[in-house]
């Protein structure tokens, strides 16, 4: 792949296969941290920083189990490796980078069961990308991730003062204004390459 | 009998009062992704069951042996182990389910409903009671996932497990089978149970209102008769 073409794929992941407005890939952080938009920031960032790392880790572990032909096991091998990767950065932050710790930290627990950053790893291997592609679409996916989650807050903060009818109080309305959100990113289909 | 009346309390607890994805609102990602066919939808549920039923007796079985420290990686690991069964036998035997799901086989590892069964009521309970808790929780979630799909084909494609409903003549809605169709369809859809259960709520409060004013009042009538007397 030319870098022109990573340069396409980069910003088809983050704006036409968006990972949650076209493929629900980590719906759960995306409707659970969006309440205020620096939250939602911070737990985008470190969805970012775990997915980048991830998608590197996993692709060599993949690259490990074929040469032992033990393909089958790469969800097994895949969570492992990333709720191991989690508490890595955890307790590596902790230690030497603090500022960046107290920003985050409380983040990361939640990110081993969030489904992006597994189905990011699994789509660089189905799709058959080399270490500086998975990196890369990682790394999109992530920014993707992002800015719809950033997005959605500052929706949600809007609706934070609505009054909407006692049955929708809540989740439904939250659902409801996600899917006009999606919607709108689902404008951008039309430049797919 | 007491076992048998218990068997369908649990039921009834996991497809209705405690449904995970309408009431518990776990487990979004393959609720919204799944749902654009009734049949993908049951394919999803079925996998999302046995797996639960699976993770939850094991679990269980284990539950003295696992340290509290590890027992999250603990359970992840028997979850995606029992995942990458089902992936497997699906792979073989229903290739064309296994791939409309596609990536969502591989992610019931990450499904937050089986994880929060697992930490909630298979470690801490027997094993009979945790496979039915299993298989009905994996009930509620198919229950869910049938209703939203219903909707979403029968309106957007005009279809119903494939067969054609209405004809030639009627237009579908396109936007129900597509992504942000999904977001509709399940807000509205939690929207009525919420509904549902705001009026059992208020008809219990009444009756309860009712009855304290009712006791009040006959209180009353008695001391006045014992005045009078």
């Amino acid at each position: 792949m030319s870098f022109g073409e990573i340069l396409l794929m980069i910003f088809g992941a983050v704006l036409v296969e968006n990972f949650i407005f076209a493929r629900f890939y980590g719906c759960c952080p995306f409707l659970g941290v969006s309440e205020k938009p620096d939250t939602a920031f911070g737990m985008g960032m470190a969805v970012t920083f775990v997915i980048t790392l991830s998608s590197a880790v996993t692709w060599l572990v993949y690259k490990l189990l074929e040469l032992f032909h033990l393909e089958y096991l790469q969800t097994i091998a895949f969570i492992l490796v990333i709720a191991a990767l989690v508490q890595f950065i955890e307790m590596f932050l902790r230690k030497f980078i603090p500022s960046l710790y107290s920003a985050l930290g409380i983040y990361l627990p939640l990110i081993t069961t969030n489904c992006a950053v597994l189905s990011s790893a699994l789509l660089n291997i189905q799709n058959g990308y080399n270490l500086i592609e998975s990196i890369c679409f990682g790394f999109a996916a992530a920014i993707g991730f992002t800015l719809a989650i950033v997005v959605f807050a500052g929706v949600r903060m809007r609706l934070a003062t609505a009054k909407p009818p006692r049955s929708f109080k809540g989740f439904p309305l939250t659902l409801i204004a996600a899917g006009l959100l999606a919607m709108a990113f689902s404008g951008f289909t039309s430049l797919s390459f | 009998m007491r076992k048998n009346s218990g068997f369908i309390k649990q039921l009834k607890e996991g497809i209705l009062d405690n449904n995970p994805v309408l009431v518990q609102l776990l487990g979004m990602c393959p609720t919204l992704a799944t749902s654009t066919s009734v049949e993908n939808a049951i394919g999803m549920g079925v996998a999302a069951t046995a797996v639960l039923i699976c993770s939850n007796i094991f679990i269980s079985l284990l539950r003295k042996f696992i340290p509290s420290q590890v027992r999250i990686a603990a359970f992840i690991v028997i979850i995606s182990g029992f995942v990458t069964a089902v992936e497997l036998i699906m792979r073989a035997y229903f290739y064309s389910l296994y791939q409309a799901l596609g990536l969502f086989i591989p992610l019931i590892v990450v499904n937050c409903i089986i994880l929060a069964r697992a930490e909630a009521f298979a470690s801490r309970n027997k094993v009979l009671p945790s496979a039915i808790d299993g298989l009905a929780m994996g009930l509620g979630f198919t229950f869910a996932l049938v209703i939203v799909a219903t909707i979403r084909e029968v309106l957007g494609a005009g279809t119903f497990m494939g067969m054609d409903l209405f004809g030639e003549y009627y237009s579908p809605i396109m936007i129900l089978v597509s992504p942000p169709g999904a977001f509709l369809t399940l807000g509205l859809v939690i929207a009525i149970v919420q509904k549902i259960r705001n009026n059992i709520e208020d008809k219990k409060r009444l009756e309860k209102l009712m009855k304290v004013e009712f006791v009040d009042h006959s209180a009353k009538l008695a001391k006045k008769e014992d005045e009078s007397v």
